[in-house]
């Protein structure tokens, strides 16, 4: 049986609800998505190898640009604020100003942007390729679950290594800071670092610790997600990947955004 | 025994098998034929337990599979060996790891015997001491062998061949089919095989079907299906051009 044709001033009204509609329904395959993955990450068989394997792919193989631009980061801090500090006669502040802005804020930020362009977008297309030649559906028909091989070891994955790297690109982006500020600009090694003790605490590194840990959730969850459901053939595996990349951007400000105005 | 019954399935507005009734015995080969577009590969998903028909049944082994849980389906597929139109061979690990991943994640065989039986099931498709190589350092003709190999690991009861012989030249689709006949006879297994090769699978088929629009438009033993008077039929095995609308 096929529906009446909508009368014209109902079609904007038509437009808007099946938008709704499918908004809500690719909501709630996400939220199904996820749900999935957490049951399979707390109910065997575990897949302890293909876990290891994405560490090595998401964590491992991300270390070179997490350093390069940790390293960068704190530079460019470093320069940046001490000449706004020097205007003010307060340079002294150099060492925390640098630290607080890493530790709560930027590093847990750039490190997860950075290991979405480098780690998310390739778990995307790999997927996406499993998907489209039939590699998942081999797994299904195997009557193996292609959630344990693929998807719940990447989220795992991205919740272990993303603090491990943020607290690296901190480390880095500190030293970093540290020789613009110390080695170039002259300020003291003492004050750079003794400030630094009296103004960060551990609510500071505490917060970037939930950050880093949620991107790292958020990242592979939409990047597996994007693969999974992936459309037809190389166009289809390109636009996902392009889609998981922009997603996961976004949803890693919107949800500092939110974290930092809720965490302490 | 594989019985489908009365299988609907649309996609949208789209119908794409109108009901479906289709028989396939045991230890026999059965070869689905029909045009591009007419539902072979939609029809061989519902076999498999991947899509779920609007209205039907799929019967295999007396269980109704269309309403099956998970688990329930999962246990059905514990006698399925499926052989995928590109082989859907895992990028990632080599030839032997590719076959020998079944039996290292479904069962409690040790390495030794595992490796025996790999190399076994290698050696009956032709490709002894291919196991190192990855998928992407073959041919495509020893990628489709290496994944009847991995297909067949588990002794599997009934065998799915998605389109087997796609983009292989004449001598390697004949090569393929004498291998499916020589591994039939060997295993005994069922066999439920799409194809689009005519006239080969003549000369393989217990039984051909032939699928068009969603139907079964005619089945039988292969020289009732190349003697049919069908038009349909007659214009599909004799590869004649479109008729004028």
């Amino acid at each position: 049986m096929t529906e009446p044709p909508v009368p014209t001033f109902a079609r904007p009204f038509e437009t808007i609800g099946r938008g709704t509609i499918e908004l809500i329904d690719v909501l709630g395959r996400f939220g199904t998505f996820f749900g999935l993955a957490v049951v399979s990450m707390v109910t065997p068989p575990f897949k302890v190898r293909a876990f290891v394997d994405r560490l090595h792919y998401i964590g491992y193989l991300s270390l070179l640009i997490i350093i390069l631009t940790g390293a960068f980061t704190g530079m460019v801090l470093g320069l940046q604020v001490y000449l706004t500090l020097s205007r003010f006669g307060s340079e002294a502040f150099l060492g925390p100003a640098v630290a607080l802005s890493l530790i709560r804020e930027l590093g847990p930020v750039l490190a997860a942007l950075m290991v979405t362009g480098r780690a998310g977008s390739a778990l995307t297309a790999e997927i996406g390729i499993m998907r489209i030649t039939e590699q998942i559906d081999a797994l299904t028909v195997m009557a193996l679950n292609p959630f344990r091989y693929l998807v719940t070891p990447s989220i795992l994955a991205g919740i272990v290594t993303f603090p491990m790297m943020t607290a690296l690109f901190d480390v880095v982006g500190i030293f970093g800071g540290y020789l613009v500020g110390v080695k170039l600009l002259g300020l003291s090694e003492g004050t750079y670092f003794g400030e630094m003790r009296t103004f960060v605490d551990f609510a500071d590194v505490m917060t970037g610790f939930w950050k880093s840990l949620s991107f790292g959730a958020i990242v592979t969850w939409v990047a597996t997600y994007k693969g999974f459901y992936v459309g037809h053939g190389a166009e289809g595996v390109a636009r996902a990947t392009t889609q998981s990349v922009v997603l996961a951007s976004v949803l890693i400000l919107v949800w500092d955004y939110f974290l930092g105005s809720i965490l302490p | 025994m594989i019985k489908v019954r009365g299988l609907t399935k649309s996609f949208g507005a789209q119908p794409v098998l109108r009901g479906i009734d289709l028989d396939m015995p045991d230890r026999s080969i059965t070869v689905i034929i029909g045009r591009s577009g007419g539902g072979k590969s939609v029809f061989l998903k519902h076999l498999l337990g991947l899509l779920r028909p609007d209205s039907g049944q799929v019967m295999i082994n007396g269980t109704d599979i269309t309403n099956l849980g998970v688990r329930a389906m999962d246990e059905v597929r514990q006698h399925y060996g499926v052989v995928f139109q590109g082989g859907a061979l895992f990028d990632s690990l080599t030839c032997f790891d590719n076959v020998a991943f079944p039996l290292r994640e479904k069962t409690k065989l040790g390495h030794r015997e595992i490796a025996e039986r790999v190399e076994q099931r290698l050696g009956q498709v032709g490709l002894a001491g291919v196991g190192p190589k990855y998928p992407a350092e073959i041919s495509g003709g020893m990628r489709k062998r290496v994944a009847f190999a991995r297909a067949l690991v588990t002794d599997p009861e009934i065998v799915f061949f998605d389109e087997p012989t796609t983009g292989l030249d004449p001598v390697l689709v004949n090569t393929i089919h004498r291998l499916i006949l020589d591994l039939h006879r060997a295993l005994g297994f069922t066999a439920v095989m799409v194809s689009h090769e005519i006239p080969e699978i003549f000369a393989l088929a217990d039984t051909v079907a032939m699928l068009h629009d969603g139907r079964i438009v005619a089945v039988g033993p292969p020289a009732a299906i190349q003697g049919s008077e069908d038009p349909v039929v007659r214009q599909f095995i004799h590869g004649e051009p479109e008729l004028s609308k």
